[in-house]
């Protein structure tokens, strides 16, 4: 088939736009879908993709930008007028009630219905058998949605999607959970309702899947439409290219270190479901990057070593003595601090004063007899804060009133002031405006020069890149490769992240 | 075929499933077994008047439970119920006094139409300014004993102000059956019923069991919300009219403290308090253990402190039942999946 398409479009987003306060989380947003077609739409975490998704779901009103489904210009007023426009969303999170059945989670809100508008319970268990049986599957209609596996629970997103007759249905990583041979039969349905003249938009991170069943492919790159072409014009390099594309234009500033000896060490620690078989390790004086897709397991991973998490088996040493499982506080104890992804809800106390939350983690050290002079806590608050040229007017002033990149050197500083040994820090500049950015690197880059060790979970590759002195790539809750500086770069990464070279790990 | 042999072991999970569609039958089971135990120490306990007793005293709770479980269902919890059995008793009893042909079918109509109101401004506050409920029927049932005091005004209804007719409501039976425990019965089946086999119904447990993805269903949250706080003040009106009639007589202490008896009943009959799960029989069937155990502790003679202390033993029992459940799916789950991982 040429790129010339016989017919019209089923439907065309054109220009979408969707800002969440200063975020623009969608600058352009625009596909065009053509009825019998499988269409990839492809990007890094955080290009737009769900943004996108989720205005074609009615779940986000667009600020701007036109939809049009075959051919007429609709308005979506919520998920109800979506689906009732033929459209159908497989999400990537399963969206199920687990205390209804599984027949009752398909057909929510449309249960087949006897005379005096009474619900066909009987009808409703064939139907739901029915759509089994034309997936393939054996799940009995009647069990309880509660307990099923993450893949069970997807193989019920499918039956729900399938059983809508939708013109267009939309999958945002629906195979993350699923195996080979469900891969497989998610395909066949693909195939199926192509075949009916529905349109698929697939999203997944495996570029293989997009080859094995797209037509063509949209690539998007912070939250912009970059190009669409047929599939068979494009190569893996092609796509990755497009899709990480940006130039390094931010600088690092990123000193040269000789690593010392091994500060954490990590055997075979797995969390049964999680992740599996991770070991490796971090000197004195390197900064290490976890990297790898959103849901691969790298947060997961630092809990576990932090003993958030319970791991179900393996060991972490630091500096070489084993840490008991499950206990943050011996982490603590040995020289360990973590600082999460989420500062808001995980990292300070949004209501209280700025000087509290620096001493937060160094309580037990300022206290005499159980007391806390607050004189002591302002004193360890104004040393990091100026350490870490925090800008703030008072330090009595609650955490919520400073900005984003205040609050997350607040954060730093609380555990700074425990003078940790390794600093675990997730996502540490998610949200940071470009210019504090520079300042959390250029700090982190002095740790290390002093001799911390410094585990990065990070989900922007320019970071990544610039920072670190190996990065870990994570895949599915297994480590698929690890990369020294000199081997590490945009490609490399996105090939391990997706799962390509899932043989390269040292 | 293939397929049979990637899923995961489900035996023990639909045990589970059928553990907790037979906890009605498990609640009937043990009112039985404290029945018969009260009766061997006291014969009197199975006489007809003290059956008739059982089922009178279970029977505004019951009918409260129904309301609440709607509420709790959803996620939320309607505090007001107590309040609003004092004041629509009080209200229809003064309504009787100042005009004493009033129909008594009438009675029962004002008792629930002020019920409504408050149901209507509960869920109206819940849903569109999205305050907790917790706090919203808290706030009201301050309120209304507030404004029921005002109106009180330290004055009783007494039974010489009420209707006959009225008041035989209350103590009547038909084939042995007090009128009251057949007026709650009906309402018990009706709304069970719909909650059952209606998509409205369906979708009070599907807001409470995951709201996101009710919003994505496309099921009207809001709507559904506020439909369940003004079924549970219009029936707590109802109690209030009921109470009216039992009772005989009414004071500013009409209803004091049913709201937390309520929910002690409903979570008791299995209604999960953090919603999505739970029926109005089991609800009912709560109310009734608990005046069951209560009268029974009264036959044996035993100290009336005792009462309280059981309730709430049992409500330990219950929630940590349902605790013990969910732990064990949990796990289940996790192991569940690693096996899937590990084909």
């Amino acid at each position: 088939m040429a790129a010339e398409h016989p017919q019209a479009p089923l439907l065309v987003l054109d220009k979408a736009t969707k800002s969440f306060g200063a975020v623009h989380a969608l600058v352009e947003g625009s596909i065009t879908l053509y009825p019998g077609e499988a269409h990839a739409l492809l990007g890094e975490n955080g290009a737009g993709k769900s943004t996108l998704v989720k205005i074609l779901a009615g779940v986000h009103r667009p600020d701007s930008g036109v939809l049009e489904i075959a051919g007429q210009p609709l308005t979506l007023h919520g998920p109800a007028s979506s689906r009732a426009a033929g459209i159908s969303i497989i999400y990537q999170e399963p969206t199920l009630f687990p205390d209804l059945s599984v027949a009752e989670n398909i057909y929510m809100g449309r249960q087949p219905l006897a005379a005096g508008r009474r619900i066909d319970r009987a009808r409703m268990r064939k139907d739901a058998e029915a759509v089994f049986a034309r997936l393939g599957v054996a799940l009995d209609p009647d069990r309880l949605a509660r307990g099923l596996s993450v893949a069970d629970q997807q193989i019920v997103e499918i039956a729900k999607a399938l059983s809508l007759e939708a013109k267009v249905l939309v999958m945002d990583e629906p195979t993350a959970a699923l195996t080979g041979v469900e891969v497989e039969r998610l395909f066949e349905v693909m195939r199926t309702l192509r075949n009916q003249g529905a349109a698929v938009l697939f999203i997944s991170h495996r570029l293989e899947e997009v080859f094995a069943s797209c037509q063509r492919v949209t690539i998007m790159r912070d939250g912009r439409y970059v190009r669409t072409a047929p599939i068979e014009d494009l190569t893996v390099d092609d796509i990755i290219r497009s899709m990480v594309g940006r130039d390094l234009d931010t600088l690092f500033p990123k000193t040269e270190t000789v690593p010392g000896e091994v500060v954490l060490q990590v055997d075979n620690l797995n969390r049964e479901g999680v992740f599996s078989d991770i070991s490796f390790e971090v000197r004195r004086g390197e900064i290490v990057a976890l990297a790898g897709l959103v849901g691969a397991g790298r947060s997961e991973v630092a809990r576990a070593i932090f003993g958030i998490d319970r791991r179900s088996s393996g060991v972490v040493r630091i500096s070489g003595t084993e840490l008991s499982n499950g206990s943050p506080q011996a982490a603590m104890a040995a020289g360990m601090a973590l600082v999460p992804e989420d500062r808001r809800q995980q990292g300070l106390v949004m209501d209280l004063a700025l000087d509290q939350n620096i001493a937060l983690a160094s309580l037990g050290r300022l206290s005499k007899f159980g007391i806390i002079r607050r004189a002591s806590e302002s004193a360890i608050a104004l040393t990091w804060a100026e350490r870490l040229q925090l800008k703030f007017s008072r330090l009595k002033d609650p955490v919520s009133t400073l900005s984003g990149g205040n609050q997350q050197k607040a954060v730093l500083g609380k555990w700074l002031a425990r003078r940790p040994t390794l600093l675990i820090i997730d996502e540490p500049t998610r949200g940071i405006d470009v210019g504090t950015k520079a300042e959390v690197h250029r700090i982190l880059d002095g740790l290390v020069a002093e001799g911390m060790a410094i585990l990065m979970i990070s989900s922007e590759l320019p970071e990544v890149l610039g920072m670190a002195d190996r990065v870990l790539v994570l895949h599915e809750g297994r480590l698929t490769a690890d990369l020294s500086r000199a081997q590490a770069d945009e490609n490399s990464i996105m090939r391990a992240a997706s799962g390509l070279d899932a043989g390269a790990a040292a | 075929m293939t397929a049979q042999v990637e899923l995961p072991p489900q035996p023990t999970l639909s045990r589970v499933g059928t553990l907790l569609r037979a906890r009605e039958l498990g609640i009937g089971i043990v009112i039985v077994v404290v029945f018969v135990t009260a009766t061997l120490k006291n014969h009197a306990f199975a006489n007809s008047h003290s059956f008739q007793q059982l089922l009178t005293g279970a029977a505004l709770i019951a009918l409260l439970g129904v309301g609440e479980t709607l509420v709790i269902v959803t996620r939320n919890v309607d505090l007001s119920v107590g309040s609003v059995v004092g004041l629509s008793a009080y209200v229809v009893g003064d309504t009787f006094k100042h005009h004493p042909h009033t129909p008594i079918l009438l009675g029962f109509v004002l008792g629930i139409a002020i019920g409504a109101a408050i149901g209507a401004i509960n869920g109206l506050i819940t849903t569109v300014a999205r305050v907790p409920s917790l706090v919203v029927t808290l706030a009201a049932l301050y309120i209304i004993r507030g404004v029921d005091g005002v109106i009180v005004n330290g004055k009783t209804i007494d039974p010489g102000s009420i209707p006959k007719v009225f008041q035989e409501v209350g103590y009547r039976t038909l084939f042995g059956l007090p009128w009251l425990a057949i007026i709650v019965a009906v309402v018990v089946a009706v709304v069970g019923y719909a909650m059952r086999s209606f998509r409205a119904g369906r979708d009070l447990y599907a807001i409470g069991s995951n709201p996101d993805a009710a919003a994505l269903a496309g099921v009207p949250t809001g709507r559904r919300v506020f439909t369940a706080f003004l079924v549970s003040g219009s029936l707590a009106g109802l109690a209030g009219a009921l109470f009216l009639a039992l009772h005989a007589q009414v004071d500013v202490t009409g209803g004091n403290g049913y709201e937390l008896t309520v929910i002690a009943a409903v979570v008791v009959g299995g209604v999960a308090i953090f919603g999505g799960s739970g029926t109005v029989l089991g609800a009912a069937l709560g109310a009734v253990l608990l005046n069951t155990i209560n009268q029974a502790l009264v036959a044996s003679k035993v100290s009336a402190f005792w009462n309280d202390a059981i309730a709430g033993a049992l409500l330990l029992a219950a929630i940590a039942f349902d605790r013990w459940l969910s732990l064990r799916i949990a796990r289940n789950l996790r192991s569940a999946e690693g096996a899937h991982r590990s084909v």
